[in-house]
């Protein structure tokens, strides 16, 4: 039987704020233990709750770039449960009026097409701390530095049908809250976080399988391998006779599965009701049009605009309007250099290779944008060569020169396009290889071309590598032939 | 709506709260009175009246995004009856 794969999303964001939701605590990662939980955190008796207006605006910013309903009124409510991690017994969540109604993202797939995925909600709620189940004397320890820290999470509708409309998925979302600047999207760090729900049905059946919940899906590429894991394994079930329960698993990275998590049968119980504590929040059209005003491009609008303005291939565009930090040092190698498509195989070539070899991000570049588009430019113009061009990166790279003039200058790399130096070169390489000419002279018509190729390396090697190839090539041909 | 004993044992598991056999039944017939208010409340007409989220006819109130707490962990752990290494400490939790 033919199956179809049908995946949803709920991706947690940690928004980028200062403080914490509901406290004035820090959020700042890597702090000693529980010394950024005040009492608001610790749910102390007496205490009230008091919203961060940064944690409503960035929420307001993802639902205004994925073209979502922002209502005027939303309401926090208290699902409950119990846990050593979430001191209050409840988490502050949004269950009813969600800050972010129904909007939509366009992922870009491996053919080059875009498919829409519909966002069902996104909601403002509050991080739990963190249970370390080292052994404390047979006792778990608990760290509530995590504990309030502004979560946006962001529910799909199960509009995906493979892993890696999945994992696009999430590298948009990635791309969209990092444009934004309201999290700096580190998974390592757990700074993005994302559940999935796969279920499987019959090709052309209209209603949706049992599904299960996968939890701990932290990079993008643990995404693909859980749910391809968890979609076969529900084929197999159901050929065997078997039938798939609505449970939630667990994505083991070391061993490559999913398992099933013990639940306690009221596990689902969360009795959730509006919390007393904290008001409507109602925001007004004057509000909304000002975060507006504010956003920035976005990535899909740019993707959009490498291809239509800049010429750019889907492939190009896509990679490079991915990351902001990647889309601004195009676009600055661009404007210095003038040219696209020479400014994206620089970015995509020589600098990601360098970059992805010392495991450097593009922000950390110790090539800045401007000087790649001067390098660029003097490729372009003719000053240098391809492969003096190379050379020039390398001594930016490791910090031989402030720019690509001035290591063109030092080293000698300036292109020799003067023919009359050419072929002084070129007669001096002819007078020294008198085996290799013979041979040339006695190969078959057809293999010349190929043995040429030896005398123009030698010219090049004369020459520093600042002879102009093709003029190399042309020249030789000339007196190579005349010879014979 | 009529509770029984059982829907109180949950609601108290539920909520971590110790509640003996003799208790139970009390709370059995109180928690009943309360429902039963419930459903009278239940029988009137609101169509058209939206939902109300809270009480008090006001708005949330938004504060600065700025750190003002400062490290008061020590004071905050004196109340806590096990810590180690600055964790609270908990009888263990397994998943």
């Amino acid at each position: 039987m033919q199956w179809e794969t049908v995946i949803g999303l709920e991706v947690h964001v940690q928004l980028a704020t200062h403080s914490k939701i509901f406290s004035g605590a820090s959020t700042a990662f890597g702090a000693e233990p529980n010394s950024q939980a005040c009492a608001v955190d610790l749910g102390l008796p007496g205490v009230l709750p008091v919203l961060n207006e940064q944690a409503v605006a960035m929420a307001v910013q993802f639902g205004l770039a994925v073209h979502a309903d922002i209502p005027e009124v939303s309401v926090f409510d208290r699902k409950n449960y119990f846990y050593p991690d979430l001191p209050k017994g409840y988490q502050t969540s949004q269950m009813y009026h969600p800050i972010v109604g129904p909007g939509e993202v366009e992922i870009a797939l491996d053919d080059d097409t875009t498919k829409r995925i519909r966002i069902h909600h996104a909601h403002l709620e509050e991080d739990a701390g963190k249970s370390l189940h080292e052994d404390f004397h047979g006792m778990t320890g608990i760290d509530l530095n995590r504990a309030g820290t502004p979560l946006l999470e962001i529910v799909s509708e199960p509009d995906m049908r493979s892993a890696k409309e999945a994992a696009a998925y999430l590298k948009a979302i990635h791309s969209i809250v990092t444009y934004l600047g309201i999290s700096d999207g580190n998974m390592a760090e757990g700074s993005m976080r994302c559940d999935v729900n796969v279920s499987v049905r019959p090709k052309g059946q209209e209603a949706f399988g049992t599904r299960a919940e996968i939890k701990n899906v932290n990079s993008f590429r643990f995404v693909e391998k859980a749910i391809a894991f968890e979609v076969e394994r529900q084929i197999e079930l159901i050929e065997d006779g078997g039938k798939v329960v609505q449970e939630t698993r667990l994505f083991d990275p070391e061993r490559d599965e999913t398992r099933s998590m013990r639940t306690k049968e009221e596990a689902n119980d969360y009795r959730y009701f509006p919390c007393p504590d904290l008001l409507p929040v109602v925001l007004d059209q004057a509000y909304l049009d000002h975060l507006r005003s504010q956003l920035p491009e976005l990535p899909a609008e740019k993707r959009e605009r490498f291809q239509q303005a800049l010429g750019l291939s889907a492939y190009d565009a896509s990679v490079l309007s991915a990351s902001r930090d990647m889309a601004e040092y195009f676009e600055a190698v661009h404007r210095v250099c003038g040219d696209a498509k020479q400014a994206a195989n620089w970015v995509q070539g020589e600098l990601s290779g360098a970059l992805n070899r010392e495991n450097l991000s593009i922000a950390n570049s110790p090539v800045s944008a401007n000087q790649l588009g001067e390098l660029v430019q003097r490729v372009l113009d003719d000053t240098i060569n391809g492969k003096a061009a190379k050379q020039v990166f390398q001594a930016l790279w490791h910090g031989e020169g402030t720019s690509a003039d001035a290591i063109i200058e030092a080293k000698g790399l300036k292109q020799v396009t003067d023919t009359g130096a050419i072929e002084a070169m070129i007669d001096q390489v002819i007078a020294d290889s008198p085996a290799q000419v013979a041979q040339y002279c006695d190969a078959e018509p057809e293999k010349r071309g190929k043995m040429i190729g030896y005398f123009v390396g030698q010219v090049m090697k004369a020459s520093r590598g600042t002879a102009n190839p093709q003029q190399v090539n042309g020249l030789l041909k000339e007196k190579l032939d005349a010879l014979l | 709506m009529a509770l029984e004993d059982s829907h109180v044992r949950r609601a108290a598991h539920l909520a971590r709260i110790a509640v003996s056999d003799d208790q139970a039944s009390g709370f059995v017939e109180d928690l009943s009175r309360i429902l039963d208010m419930v459903d009278q409340l239940q029988g009137v007409n609101t169509d058209g009246v939206a939902p109300l989220a809270h009480p008090l006819d006001a708005t949330q109130r938004l504060r600065a995004d700025e750190v003002t707490e400062t490290n008061q962990r020590d004071t905050f752990q004196r109340c806590a009856p096990a810590v180690e290494n600055g964790l609270y400490l908990v009888p263990r939790v397994v998943e």
